[in-house]
């Protein structure tokens, strides 16, 4: 049996970012986390932006940590080396009687403390955002809002937490939690895999003296183990279509439409690399893991999204689409808690919109839960800052030539679409929690996120991993578990395969 | 000179086109992908023609005296290198059109491969990305693969196509398909993609005439690998940074008679310009784009020709997509000038009609003539220019009737 | 009398050949636009061949395989038996083009060679 003092289940957004806010501290904390790699549920898909805050009630928790979040992002990128850009946002209305809820929304961001709020005509709005609609009648502007990239803040903050001495263990899944001595037994199971190392799945329990719960989705089934208070999620899928960069300048800021009875609108935005983003939809569903997308969800993104723009540019600039879970818990907010009849439990649960934005605050409110439990001190040699993985797409000829002077690796590019070199394959993976799957690859270093998706580069970014990681080409998975890519050898079947052979199940 | 690739070594795509069935218009033969390849980096190094591999452009500018090209590279020995050169041929090639690109709903397993990705992994590393697969679009890198993957032991339950006909040559059709009892469905698609981590399976309906599913037509098939092939587009990213005119229908350049684009000097070819069926055809009009860059380079680079110049348009209807050429310099015409272009659905029993100005410059019975496969004529300058230079070149397809 | 249709694969024209065969096994070709259709006809439907193309396995090379075909046509019912016989072949590196990689196989008498040009690591 393992035993901590403190285990943060899920390693989404929010739970790195209560690991790095718990390893300024004293403490022993381990992260577990079923899936192969950080940011796999909620953190993965969504819209990546980091909201102003006029959007949530205020009084709420979301408003609260909506607001210091916001607040605090733009150092944070800087201090830990994420892409964040302050690129503001405008929730468009498209009709002279819907101005009230306009209005109302101004009003509600004043009182969340939002900064710099003002209603725009539709002529101001066009005269920022020239391909904004005819049709839009005035809009509200917030110039604190901006787009981040989800994965790298939920890498960045895993890895500076790894550095300063948070354990993580991946393919390890919580299947039971019971009140023990003065904490809590976590049975797991672990599935067999190259980040820890297994090579058959088994069990451990894992003792803890306080217990975070950040599992996005299944948050509610980790509470309902402890508590008698029952919370519930829903998960709320949301479809979204990527589009080319080259029509990623389309618009610059974030282009919202506002709620109205006939529906809450999509978002239209560039996203921090310079795509544009259509989405999402609103959609209740049961399954909590299957995030597929749909005809009819594809086409209301982009039928929905062009309403707020003169011509949406998506003919043949798809690149890909797709679908996330958010955690709408009934209650309507997140629940930021120990659990009143479970002493030592934590819940950061319901982490919907503006969940990304909110979840460094999140981090900071939560380690002040477990000061007053624990009373940790500080460490003296904690390591607050993280450099970024090198970027050559992004780097001037100067840059390039010193990295490629470091390490000729940065001038081998893999992935040419969005000019990715080995050597940023090779960094992505020897970091602290690196990645071990193609997935992880292209989330820290977008290798294979580009126009043609990876269909080049596939084949040498599996041979990249195989060879950093030391294993066999076969045991490369695109996200962990059975999700590998190759299936063998040619020849080791008996003969040619029969003839016809359709199947009509 | 100097060739710069990518790639580890010389060839491009044909390195792991193992199949058979190239150089046959050339080397009256048949060989295979890497073969043919051999023959001509042959060439190449007995001509000692410098040649850089594992070599990526990531720059290319037209530099401020308006003529000269500048090529910035980078690589792992040499690191950030730039190139100033007179002319710039592009032979970037193409690349698959991906899921993503065709927007398939569903959830997001790994299994799913273009055409190429899965021959890369049977042909080159020697593994196998699947057993049970399903490939959709009948294109040939699709059918290729189609045999290689039976052959290697896997089992191909069918081949889906969204168009009413195939758009791959009816050799590999009857050879890959045929030979080994798989189906080819035409009007059909995959409407949707099943499994969380590996493919557990696809759905596929049948389409209308507007390509469009037919609700009820929804059929489940279990597979582990989806592979793509569902078109090419060329690769005219570097075009596009420098300035080139492309066209809208073949994502390729616009060029004329000499394969010269919009801007003097810069040449293209290949499936970079048009995405070709025959490699033959490939070689023959890289060739030609290498004669052109040198003639131009021997006129006197930026010498090139003046406004003032008689130039033709090539004009394309009735069924016909496209040209290439899509302009004519008279001036510049050899006295045969090679004209390829493509139809945009199945025509039997037409003829391929050319007029000057309105003037009937030829007439060619066609039996047969199928978006997937290339047509060609070839035009003769003193037949263009007889009763002066036209405005019009007009390409068009008649029926008989 | 026996009707049959089929695809010329001999270019990319692939005229719809049909063929009608009388009694005594005569055939008469017709809708091929040149002479190659009639003996692609005769020749599929009496003593179909195919080139067939794989890899197999190669030690100490740039590549783990190298790319194969049968010198010549070979029976096609014999593709199956060929591609069985390959499963064991492994060459050394270096290996080139035009290389015997399996000599008569399937005892169909036709070698198969490389195609491929492998540098030894």
């Amino acid at each position: 049996m393992l035993k901590k003092q403190v285990v943060i289940i899920g390693a989404g957004v929010t739970g790195t970012c209560i690991a790095r806010e718990l390893s300024r501290r004293q403490l022993d904390v381990l992260v577990v986390e079923r899936a192969s790699d950080v940011c796999e549920g909620t953190s993965k898909a969504n819209s990546g932006i980091a909201h102003s805050g006029y959007d949530a009630k205020p009084g709420t928790l979301k408003a609260r940590f909506n607001i210091e979040g916001s607040r605090l992002m733009p150092e944070l990128a800087k201090e830990l080396g994420f892409p964040y850009r302050n690129n503001g946002s405008l929730v468009l209305c498209f009709d002279e009687s819907d101005m009230d809820a306009l209005n109302d929304l101004l009003e509600r961001g004043r009182t969340n403390g939002v900064e710099g709020l003002k209603i725009l005509s539709g002529d101001e709005v066009r005269a920022m955002e020239p391909n904004v609609s005819d049709e839009v009648a005035a809009a509200l502007y917030a110039p604190t809002g901006g787009v981040v990239d989800p994965f790298l803040l939920t890498v960045a903050m895993a890895e500076n937490a790894a550095v300063n001495g948070v354990e993580f263990s991946f393919d390890t899944e919580v299947t039971g939690i019971k009140r023990s001595d003065k904490g809590y037994l976590l049975d797991c199971e672990q599935h067999a895999s190259i980040r820890n190392g297994l090579d058959k799945d088994g069990a451990i329990q894992i003792y803890a003296d306080i217990v975070i719960n950040a599992a996005g989705v299944y948050a509610d089934r980790f509470h309902n183990m402890v508590s008698d208070d029952k919370i519930h999620i829903t998960p709320r899928k949301g479809e979204y279509c990527l589009l080319d960069k080259k029509v990623g300048g389309y618009v610059s800021a974030t282009l919202f439409q506002l709620p109205t009875a006939k529906g809450k609108g999509v978002l239209v935005t560039p996203t921090v690399h310079g795509n544009l983003m259509v989405g999402p939809t609103a959609t209740d569903v049961e399954d909590h893991d299957k995030t597929d997308t749909t005809a009819e969800g594809l086409n209301t993104v982009i039928v929905t999204g062009a309403r707020s723009v003169k011509a949406l540019p998506s003919k043949g600039n798809i690149i890909t689409s797709f679908a996330g879970l958010r955690a709408h818990e009934d209650g309507g907010d997140f629940i930021i808690e120990e659990v009143s009849d479970a002493p030592g439990f934590i819940d950061a649960a319901g982490i919907e919109s503006p969940g990304l934005t909110a979840a460094p605050a999140i981090g900071r409110y939560v380690a002040g839960i477990v000061d007053g439990i624990c009373h940790p001190g500080m460490k003296d040699d904690f390591t607050a800052t993280r450099k970024a993985i090198p970027c050559i797409a992004l780097a001037d000829t100067e840059e390039r030539q010193r990295l490629i002077a470091e390490d000729p690796l940065y001038a081998k590019v893999i992935c040419r679409c969005e000019l990715v070199t080995e050597g940023e394959i090779v960094e992505a993976i020897h970091r602290p929690v690196g990645a071990v799957t193609l997935d992880g690859v292209k989330r820290r270093v977008r290798a294979g996120m580009g126009r043609c998706q990876a269909g080049f580069c596939t084949p040498k970014q599996v041979n990249i991993l195989a060879r950093e990681l030391g294993v066999d080409i076969a045991q490369i998975t695109k996200k962990g578990g059975d999700s590998g890519l190759l299936t063998g050898y040619p020849k080791d079947t008996d003969g040619i395969a029969p003839k016809g052979g359709v199947s009509h199940e | 000179m100097l060739i710069v690739e990518r790639d580890v070594r010389l060839g491009g795509i044909l390195n792991q086109c193992i199949h058979n069935g190239f150089g046959l218009h050339t080397f009256k033969e048949e060989l295979t992908g890497p073969e043919y390849a051999a023959r001509y980096i042959s060439q190449v190094e007995e001509l000692g023609v410098p040649y850089r591999l594992s070599t990526i452009v990531t720059d290319l500018q037209l530099a401020d005296d308006g003529h000269t090209k500048t090529v910035t590279t980078m690589d792992e020995q040499g690191g950030l290198t730039i190139y100033e050169a007179d002319a710039v041929i592009l032979a970037m090639g193409c690349r698959e059109r991906a899921r993503g690109a065709l927007n398939i709903p569903g959830e997001r397993p790994a299994g799913i491969y273009t055409a190429g990705t899965a021959q890369y992994f049977v042909n080159l590393e020697g593994r196998m990305p699947g057993r049970e697969v399903v490939i959709l679009g009948s294109g040939d890198i699709g059918l290729i693969m189609a045999r290689r993957m039976t052959l290697e032991g896997a089992h191909v339950k069918l081949v889906a196509e969204l168009q009413p006909y195939s758009g791959g040559l009816k050799r590999n059709i009857v050879q890959c398909l045929d030979d080994y009892g798989i189906p080819l469905m035409l009007s059909h698609t995959v409407v949707k993609i099943h499994g969380d981590k590996r493919l557990t399976g696809v759905t596929i309906a049948e389409v209308d005439d507007k390509l469009n599913p037919i609700p009820g037509s929804e059929q489940y098939y279990e597979c582990d690998t989806l592979l793509l092939s569902c078109g090419l587009l060329p690769e005219n990213e570097l075009s596009g940074q420098l300035g080139v005119n492309l066209s809208p229908v073949t994502s390729g350049a616009v060029v004329n008679e000499s394969l010269e684009t919009s801007i003097p000097g810069v040449f293209s070819c290949g499936n970079v310009l048009h995405v070709h069926d025959l490699v033959d055809y490939v070689s023959e009009e890289a060739g030609a784009a290498g004669a052109h860059a040198a003639a131009y380079i021997q006129a006197g680079a930026g010498s090139g020709s003046g406004p003032e110049e008689a130039k033709v348009r090539v004009v394309t209807d009735g069924g016909v997509r496209y040209s290439v050429p899509s302009i004519l310099r008279p001036d510049h015409m050899s006295d045969l000038t090679t004209i390829r272009f493509r139809v945009g659905a199945v025509y039997k029993d037409v003829d391929v009609v050319t007029y000057a100005d309105g003037r009937e410059l030829s007439r060619l019975h066609k039996r047969i003539m199928a978006p997937g496969e290339m047509e060609q004529l070839i035009l003769k300058k003193a037949d263009l220019i007889s009763q002066g230079v036209p405005a019009e070149y007009h390409i068009t397809i008649e029926s008989k009737n | 009398m026996e009707h049959k249709e089929l695809i010329c694969i001999n270019c990319p024209m692939g005229c719809m050949l049909s063929v009608d065969i009388d009694d005594s096994g005569e055939m008469t070709v017709t809708g091929n636009n040149c002479p190659r259709g009639d003996v692609y006809a005769r020749k599929e439907l009496t003593d179909p061949t195919r080139i067939v193309t794989s890899i197999v396995n190669v030690t100490n090379g740039e590549l783990p395989v190298v790319s194969v075909k049968t010198k010549e046509d070979i029976p096609k019912d014999k593709i199956d038996e060929i591609i069985k016989e390959l499963k064991g072949v492994t060459v050394e590196a270096p290996v080139l083009i035009g290389e015997t990689v399996l000599k008569d196989a399937a005892g169909t008498g036709v070698d198969v060679i490389a195609t491929k040009n492998i540098r030894r690591i």
